[in-house]
């Protein structure tokens, strides 16, 4: 049932203090999900809270090890067009 | 021509920042009171006074086009922006080390990285401890707006006395096309709905904060074809509901920067745009024009940045006596106060001599923007050194200071930042809208390449006051013909 944070996890705080179950672990070089006490936010709210409000795009997986928040769906920046800034860019 | 005696540091380079226009006349006394040695509230008070932010409220509760939450860079000086994170108590300590080795500092502000009160558990601490450990400091906050409301209170029991909120929109049809999303009663909302509720929440408390007498600033940012006619009401609605100041600013959109409308293409607003908006706010309300968009752990003077001389390791090294430190601060600030004290009955008589002149016909000469290389107020700068050009309207009835461009690039210039356009291209761009520019020296090359702008270069006011040598360039062009008819040389960018 436990949600996973991975490293593009910008540490902002925002999931810490919202998670019903204590599991967000604050430490370095990125914010954990302590996977014995996460529930999902099951029982307690209708969505995962720490997905709910985190602003990365793919930080935050399901138990399946889906992205929540896939690419485009926070920002609205196509994934293409993110990524050819980012090659033209690297080009310069 | 004696400079004027200032006990200032450094920070924004020009002697008064509003002379003919007055940001502060339409203020009642009350709000003059409060307002007199904030840098960021009062113009003139900006070139005695310094401000802190410390980022100590990294999360947020909203997404905005512009902001890209992952930014952290050393380079960068723009809002959302910092270096490190720092826990109340570092903030507070950090806080006691500047404030005791920068007399000037009158200001603790929290502004982020994210929103303030979406970390309201870190940014009360900070304020609670500071209200006790330094009473001299005036503590500020701004946000976002959404959780303004359920803040009220404990802002006011922490005598936060200064608060900015920033609103883009009062229609959430606009508001749409600036947030993505909100977080609110435990969920992810978006689009028009998550507008509507922010909005809501923004006026709301706004007014409850007019009603606690708290100082309330307004701050939006101009998106060009988003929200650029809009933010006139925006104006209009704010002040009718107590708000004391507008603070327009331009977005910075980048490809860089990653955000949403850096990436989608979204362009900054041109000087000339945010100009002719902020005039046309100015009718309505008081507006500011010397904001210079700090980072979110910014320390100094506006437009000065020496949080470097502030890092934790050094402070952590810092042996701080604040009692002492108090005494000191206290002395700065009496003189600093007597002159600009001074500073502003030598202005309000001046005001009252020209309104007791007899109307006469409208005064010949059409208005011209120059931009000045200033330090400490005088035509100081070498061209090429100049980081900002402070950018004057001159007139029949005297010089108002419109506003600052800045030259230097935004990103101090790694492989990831920055464009192919020469640093001298970027400057004379940087100038558009402009007629004249005044600096202390200039080379051959950007002389030839301004003229070729059409933009004349004059150097013969070296170390003149900049208002002094603003005016009689004005008149000189008068007299030579050149101010009866629209330029067709220095056409806006």
């Amino acid at each position: 049932m436990a949600l996973e944070i991975i490293e593009s996890c910008v540490s902002c705080h925002a999931c810490l203090a919202l998670c019903p179950s204590q599991a967000i672990i604050e430490t370095r070089p990125h914010f954990l999900i302590d996977a014995g006490k996460c529930s999902g936010c099951l029982g307690d709210f209708a969505d995962a809270q720490c997905a709910a409000i985190c602003p990365i795009e793919g930080a935050i997986l399901d138990e399946f090890g889906v992205a929540m928040n896939p690419p485009g769906s926070l920002t609205g920046i196509p994934p293409a067009r993110r990524a050819a800034a980012q090659a033209e860019i690297a080009a310069r | 021509m004696i400079a004027p005696q200032a006990p200032r540091t450094a920070g924004c380079s020009a002697g008064s920042c509003g002379s003919s226009a007055g940001q502060m006349g339409g203020l009642s006394d009350k709000i003059r009171a409060k307002v007199q040695d904030h840098p960021c509230y009062s113009e003139d008070a900006h070139h005695y006074f310094a401000r802190m932010h410390v980022a100590v409220a990294p999360a947020c509760n909203i997404q905005c086009h512009y902001c890209n939450r992952k930014y952290d860079c050393a380079n960068e000086s723009r809002p959302g922006v910092v270096s490190e994170l720092l826990t109340p108590d570092q903030a507070v300590k950090k806080t006691l080390a500047v404030a005791a080795t920068i007399p000037q500092m009158s200001v603790l502000g929290i502004a982020g990285p994210g929103d303030p009160l979406a970390n309201p558990a870190r940014t009360f601490e900070t304020f609670r401890q500071l209200a006790l450990k330094a009473p001299d400091i005036k503590l500020c906050v701004s946000t976002n707006g959404l959780a303004l409301p359920e803040c009220v209170e404990e802002l006011a029991r922490h005598n936060i006395d200064h608060v900015t909120i920033t609103i883009n929109c009062i229609d959430p049809d606009v508001g749409a096309k600036i947030y993505p999303w909100i977080f609110w009663n435990n969920q992810r909302i978006h689009g028009r709905k998550a507008a509507a509720i922010l909005i809501a929440q923004q006026q709301k408390g706004l007014e409850m904060l007019v009603a606690k007498g708290i100082l309330v600033k307004v701050n939006s940012v101009l998106i060009p074809g988003v929200n650029d006619e809009h933010l006139k009401e925006v104006s209009k609605l704010v002040k009718a509901k107590g708000a004391f100041l507008h603070n327009v600013m331009p977005l910075i959109a980048e490809a860089a920067h990653g955000t949403f409308y850096g990436l989608m293409g979204q362009r900054s607003p041109r000087p000339d745009e945010l100009k002719a908006l902020q005039d046309a706010c100015a009718g309505d309300m008081n507006m500011m024009r010397h904001c210079r968009q700090c980072r979110a752990d910014a320390v100094g003077m506006l437009g000065e940045d020496r949080g470097d001389e502030f890092t934790l390791d050094k402070i952590e090294a810092m042996d701080i006596d604040y009692e002492a430190a108090m005494v000191v601060r206290a002395a700065f600030r009496a003189q600093a106060m007597a002159e600009l004290e001074a500073k502003r009955r030598h202005k309000e008589k001046a005001s009252q001599i020209l309104r007791f002149q007899p109307r006469v016909a409208k005064p010949a000469g059409r208005p011209v923007l120059m931009a000045v290389a200033a330090k400490n107020g005088a035509v100081a700068a070498h061209f090429g050194h100049a980081k900002e050009f402070l950018v004057y309207e001159a007139a029949a009835d005297g010089v108002k200071f419109v506003g600052h461009r800045k030259v230097e690039q935004y990103c101090a210039g790694n492989e990831t930042c920055g464009d192919a356009e020469s640093v001298l291209e970027r400057s004379i761009h940087a100038l558009a809208g402009c007629e004249v520019v005044l600096c202390s020296r200039i080379g051959i090359d950007p002389w030839r390449d301004l003229e070729a702008a059409g933009i004349q270069p004059n150097g013969e006011h070296a170390m003149e006051p900049v208002e002094d040598a603003v005016m009689v360039v004005w008149r000189e062009m008068l007299a030579a013909g050149k101010l009866d008819f629209k330029p067709s040389a220095a056409k806006c960018a």
